[in-house]
């Protein structure tokens, strides 16, 4: 029975450009000297470090640990050393650092000792722990923790859970490859999820232009005896943004501001799945991925990469022609150039495409927009792409945001329709930063707001317990004087004089907060006061002597060390 | 015909206006609200630096009228801007001079522990306890500098909030209009 499709609003077909890295199987990539792991590869928290420099650790070892829920924990790639941790050029358009973790290979690529487990006998909380602390996140560039993708919505029952293997991005294939040749890790990845979120039917979509993937899919879950679907899409750019997967598929519309699974649908990769798979079934937590090398290299092609190896390692797997003169990450839709080529490989990396002037020549000059519309009828949400630009560009976020900016999956199509050449997407990523910066200045000053505010009750409040303490030591000394004189008299008028000091006192506390000026007591508090003042003014004073005495010590010590230490 | 119409827009006007004078006496808000609002503008680096003893008591004299709407550094250019927006007048130059978000940075060799730089600190930032070594715990200091000045050690520095990748955002594309021949 054909699977009834749905269609989505615009995309575009640009040229696939990805027969080239199809023709050699997935390669292993030979394990590097060095590597370098950034702890922060997930969305979500900063997993922490748990090794130490110099520590000897295994393939496979938890090197950094999930922090919160939404994390995922990070592994060493392979057996070594743990040469420095410390923040390293990070895989990420700015160019900034990250801190990882650096890695001397030992060559052995021992593996800590693995625990396959059945996860059928599981409790499926446990089954997500497992998960986080191996470290799955979504393989398809999103990176999101996938443990936390797998709980259904209490008021909506699971109906579809989605595979996606629609790889809609030119040149990125290792999601074909993977398909091609471990289409059963992929079946039985599904079946955990399947059985972790209980939908009703799982369906496995992939662009038709794929034809290969989908006779190998169509087998493997064959031979698995499951029931999932295998459909092919129609090949258009952005199928395989989970979005419009899913609205083909099931012809739901998911919104920016709900969960999927308040639809009754969840969408996974496939490489996702056939990692959840090894996860479990192997004990082999997320330490390596399929990368394709392509665009201007002598030998295009998919390597399984140890994660941590560096761009300039994965390279030269490919041998770039001599006018390659930039690295872009992802695909030339939606991918980043990077910043260096001591980058590494992460969770993320999905392709490498070595560009040439040739490739992707200069981007013409921009020009003005003329409301052609071409934008709005490419864009897949439905969005009005030259109208959000004219807000993003006047810096009128506001609008931008009541245009449905934050629905705009930065898919390039409208930037890649315009005929004036406008880098459309630029300025949305640029709008939508600021608007997060905001964010972030107004939650900071909120804190600081609500900091403040209370800091000024504890100081009122310690005030007023001052005030109070000093007025019953006052009142303390008022009575200890008669009693004094009391009992220097020879009489016997001591055992009656004694209770008569805690009358007082409790008198005196009761009306110090409201009247602490009764006469004869202020002077007693003043000196009180001023006895502690002095007493913390003599401490200020020596602490300072002996402060300038260190300070002078070091100056003549180390002449060159003060002359710069002003200005620290 | 005319008359018609002209009564009834006439008692249409007196409708309205009874129910927003009604709506302004029964649904008045308690405290300030203009107050509030000028507040949450604010930077709430509670530094000083508007000549008032903090954020609020600016906001306060700005609803009064007592105070300009350009007093605020840590606010900048920005901060101006939307001031002037929410209470619809001219934006104006700022009256100081911008400078970068910084926070202070305790030199741990050379604190003394006196717990100056604590009480001085409108927020909350500093941690330690009389005799120890204190520090600033980073994200949570609105760089105010008020704590520079109380260190009988001089120990504390401000140091520019540097770019990193909690903070970075994208630069808007640079503009190349090409002009039509
Ligand atoms: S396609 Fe370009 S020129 Fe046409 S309306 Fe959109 S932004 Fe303007
Ligand atoms: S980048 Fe955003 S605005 Fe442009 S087509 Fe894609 S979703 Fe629409
Ligand atoms: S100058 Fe600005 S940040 Fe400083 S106290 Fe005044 S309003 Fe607050
Ligand atoms: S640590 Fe210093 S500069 Fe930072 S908020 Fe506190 S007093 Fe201001």
């Amino acid at each position: 029975m054909p699977h009834k499709l749905f269609r989505f609003n615009g995309g575009v077909k640009p040229a696939t450009h990805k027969t080239d890295s199809v023709r050699a199987p997935i390669g292993r990539a030979p394990m590097p000297e060095r590597l370098v792991v950034p702890l922060h590869q997930n969305i979500g928290g900063k997993p922490q470090p748990c090794v130490a420099l110099g520590d000897r650790v295994l393939k496979g070892q938890v090197i950094g640990t999930a922090d919160h829920w939404v994390s995922a924990a990070v592994h060493a790639p392979t057996s070594g050393t743990v040469r420095a941790i410390e923040p390293q050029l990070a895989t990420h358009p700015s160019g900034l650092p990250t801190l990882s973790v650096v890695i001397e290979a030992d060559g052995k690529d021992e593996w800590i000792e693995r625990r396959p487990v059945d996860y059928a006998s599981m409790a499926p909380e446990s089954v997500r722990e497992l998960l986080r602390d191996a470290g799955l996140v979504g393989l398809g560039g999103a990176v999101f923790p996938s443990h936390a993708k797998l709980s259904a919505s209490k008021k909506t029952p699971m109906e579809e859970l989605v595979i996606n293997g629609a790889e809609c991005e030119p040149f990125i294939t290792c999601d074909d490859m993977l398909m091609r040749e471990r289409g059963e890790e992929i079946v039985r990845g599904a079946g955990i999820f399947r059985d972790l979120l209980e939908p009703k039917r799982v369906l496995i979509g992939i662009e038709d232009n794929k034809p290969e993937a989908i006779a190998a899919m169509r087998e493997a879950v064959a031979a698995a005896g499951e029931s999932f679907e295998v459909i092919a899409v129609p090949t258009r750019y952005p199928a395989g943004g989970a979005k419009q997967l899913i609205s083909v598929l099931t012809g739901k519309e998911v919104p920016s501001s709900k969960r999927s699974t308040d639809m009754g649908v969840q969408c996974f990769n496939v490489a996702t799945a056939s990692s959840a798979y090894r996860a479990l079934t192997f004990g082999e937590p997320l330490i390596s991925r399929i990368v394709t090398l392509a665009g201007n290299v002598e030998q295009p092609r998919n390597w399984e990469v140890p994660l941590g190896m560096t761009i300039r390692d994965f390279i030269a797997l490919g041998t770039p022609r001599a006018d390659t003169n930039r690295y872009l990450m992802g695909g030339p839709m939606m991918g980043f150039e990077l910043p260096g080529l001591d980058a590494p490989l992460i969770k993320a990396s999905n392709c490498i495409i070595a560009a040439s002037p040739k490739l992707f020549p200069p981007p013409p000059p921009e020009m003005p927009c003329i409301r052609c519309g071409s934008c709005a009828r490419a864009c897949p949400h439905e969005l009005q792409p030259f109208e959000l630009y004219w807000f993003s560009r006047a810096a009128n976020f506001g609008k931008a945001q009541e245009y449905h900016l934050f629905d705009c999956i930065e898919c390039g199509c409208c930037a890649f329709v315009c005929p004036s050449h406008i880098p459309l997407v630029q300025y949305f990523r640029y709008a939508k930063g600021e608007i997060w910066g905001r964010e972030r200045d107004k939650k900071a000053a909120e804190s600081a707001r609500a900091r403040f505010e209370f800091r000024n009750e504890r100081d009122e409040r310690e005030k007023a317990e001052k005030a109070e303490r000093l007025a019953r030591a006052a009142a303390a000394k008022a009575a200890d004087n008669p009693l004094a004189s009391a009992t220097a008299a020879p009489t016997a008028a001591s055992p009656a004089a004694t209770p008569a000091p805690a009358a007082a006192v409790t008198a005196a506390a009761a009306a110090a907060p409201t009247s602490p000026a009764v006469p004869g007591e202020a002077p007693a508090a003043t000196g009180e006061a001023s006895e502690a003042e002095r007493a913390r003014k003599a401490m200020i004073a020596a602490a300072v002597e002996r402060a300038r005495a260190q300070r002078e010590a070091a100056a003549a010590a180390r002449p060159h060390d003060a002359a710069t230490s002003p200005e620290q | 015909m005319m008359i018609y119409a002209i009564l009834i827009m006439a008692l249409g006007a007196v409708v309205l206006g009874a129910s927003l004078g009604f709506a302004a006496v029964k649904f008045r808000v308690e405290g300030d609200p203009l107050t509030d609002k000028i507040d949450a503008i604010l930077p709430q680096t509670q530094c000083g630096q508007c000549g008032y003893p903090g954020c609020k008591p600016y906001a306060a004299a700005i609803a009064k009228g007592e105070a300009d709407i350009n007093l605020c550094p840590p606010g900048g250019a920005d901060g101006v801007q939307k001031l002037a927006e929410l209470l619809g007048r001219e934006a104006k130059p700022l009256d100081a001079e911008e400078k970068p978000k910084q926070t202070a940075l305790i030199d741990e060799q050379r604190c003394i522990g006196c717990t100056l730089c604590i009480q001085a600190c409108p927020v909350d930032a500093i941690v330690g306890a009389a005799k120890q070594l204190h520090t600033v715990v980073d994200p949570l200091c609105t760089g105010c500098e008020l704590c520079l000045k109380p260190c009988p050690v001089e120990c504390i520095a401000m140091n520019p909030v540097g770019e990193s990748l909690d903070n970075w955002k994208w630069k808007p594309p640079v503009f190349t209009l090409q002009r039509q021949a």
